[in-house]
């Protein structure tokens, strides 16, 4: 038995629970998105399939870079990268919970499995295997991953791919860009000694702190005007308006003073604005 | 001064109520006190999630002074509106002007008292408004009692803002320490007192 629980202990840090949590927190703001009455089942049912598929390729891109991860000071420790778990274990555990999660989420309903298997193979094929070695642009791919989960919500609810549906992925793909190049900025020498391309490296630091800039001002656009198309009640409007003027005003600070602590300012400032965001979305639906 | 665990959940608190009053505590006003009272918690809210995030150095910035007036200017032209017809269009002047003003005058340096004057008055006549219509209005019976807590919020917002912005301005009423450590619970008890207020009244 304590060998189990062990065993569990060495297998939790490999989906990175905060990430894997705000991703399915999304998907679950997708699906009350559509304000339709919420079949209990179905969602408990989606959130179950889609911790899966999101955890599944977690695991299956430690395994792929457990070599970088393992040249990396912020991830060195993480079990397939400091060698606690096999890699052969930790590619097994990867191909299992994913074919659990997409195999799980196709039964519930086909175009919501095709969503969850999309954001599995843009994650794990085209980030992870393909690009991440070989482009900064890698992002952009590694975003359209993260943007699925809340497209996948959205899609089960509504049963079809919709604008607003589009516009809560675009929100998502936007948002990406200020955690992943707030950290390629703050780790610069990490990923240089691992000879991962990032935007740093590739275009200088004042244009990163642009596209970061920017990339949050099209991520509070994109959720906007997926709240207006929802037909938020005025005051979560109201609530939305003031929050992303926060946000405009974060992304102008960092465009104008050029600093790490701006930048990350900005960075934990967009997180906390995406979560409220997503329970804004979530509370408008009881 | 580093900021304290106790200090981020007094000011999560303080931000969680400027969300409710945003959301539901405004929804059946007229059109003009919404904005100003949008603005006005807006800011509040903003203010305290900058607060917990970037701790209290983001006091340092100098742009607190004017960010700080926005509050009290905001909320008074929102209850003039609301409370005093006759008086909308020359507050609504006053807080244009007042605002320009302290923004003008914390943009260049100035080695005389006009701005620490300009600070004085555009917090001052807000501050008063804020802390004396919702009392008298409420004792003539044109609200409920408990809106005079909306004036007990405005003491406070009063004294909050002066604080800082004479702790800003480089001639602090009281030791920044005290300051900084007062700072979290004024401004939650002072949005409770507003949300209250506006509730209740």
């Amino acid at each position: 038995m304590s060998s189990i629980i062990n065993k569990i202990k060495l297998y939790i840090p490999l989906i990175k629970s905060l990430q894997t949590g705000l991703l399915l927190a999304t998907g679950i703001a997708g699906y009350l998105s559509a304000h339709a009455p919420v079949h209990i089942p179905t969602l408990i049912a989606m959130s179950i399939s889609l911790f899966l598929a999101i955890s599944g390729s977690t695991i299956m891109n430690m395994w792929y870079d457990h070599d970088i991860d393992a040249k990396m000071k912020r991830t060195h420790k993480r079990p397939a990268a400091s060698g606690e778990l096999s890699r052969n274990e930790v590619f097994w555990v990867g191909v299992v919970v994913s074919a659990l999660g997409i195999g799980w989420a196709v039964l519930i309903a086909p175009l919501y499995g095709l969503v969850v298997f999309a954001g599995w193979f843009f994650d794990v094929v085209v980030y992870t295997l393909w690009l991440k070695r070989v482009t900064c642009w890698s992002i952009v791919w590694g975003g359209i991953s993260g943007a699925m989960p809340i497209l996948s919500g959205r899609v089960l609810a509504v049963n079809q791919i919709d604008l607003i549906g589009i516009l809560l992925a675009l929100s998502i793909l936007f948002w990406i860009p200020t955690h992943t190049l707030t950290f390629s900025l703050k780790f610069r020498e990490d990923y240089s000694n691992a000879g991962v391309p990032t935007f740093p490296s590739t275009y200088g630091e004042a244009f990163t702190r642009a596209v970061i800039a920017l990339s949050s001002v099209l991520a509070a656009v994109a959720i906007g005007w997926a709240a207006i198309l929802i037909g938020l009640s005025a005051g979560y409007l109201r609530l939305i308006a003031v929050l992303t003027a926060g946000l405009l005003l974060l992304a102008f600070a960092t465009f104008r003073v050029q600093s790490e602590r701006a930048n990350f300012s900005l960075f934990r400032y967009a997180s906390l604005y995406m979560l409220s965001a997503m329970i804004i979305l979530a509370m408008q639906a009881f | 001064m580093r900021m304290s665990v106790l200090d981020r959940i007094l000011l999560l608190l303080m931000c969680l109520l400027a969300a409710y009053q945003i959301v539901v505590g405004i929804d059946a006003m007229d059109e003009a006190p919404i904005i100003a009272y949008t603005i006005a918690f807006g800011v509040l809210l903003i203010a305290g999630l900058l607060l917990i995030i970037l701790g209290f150095e983001a006091l340092d910035s100098p742009i607190v002074v004017v960010v700080s007036t926005i509050i009290p200017l905001s909320m008074a032209t929102g209850l003039v509106w609301q409370h005093l017809a006759s008086f909308r269009t020359s507050y609504l002047l006053f807080a244009l002007i007042g605002f320009a003003a302290v923004t003008f005058t914390r943009s260049i340096r100035m080695d005389n008292l006009l701005p620490v004057i300009t600070i004085a008055i555009v917090h001052g006549i807000p501050g008063l408004t804020i802390f004396l219509l919702p009392i008298i209005v409420s004792l003539r019976g044109e609200t409920e009692p408990l809106f005079s807590l909306v004036g007990i919020g405005g003491a406070l917002i009063g004294i909050g803002g002066l604080l800082l912005s004479f702790l800003r301005t480089g001639r602090p009423i009281l030791p920044k320490e005290t300051v900084l450590r007062v700072l979290p619970g004024l401004l939650l008890l002072m949005t409770v007192f507003f949300v209250a207020g506006f509730k209740y009244g």
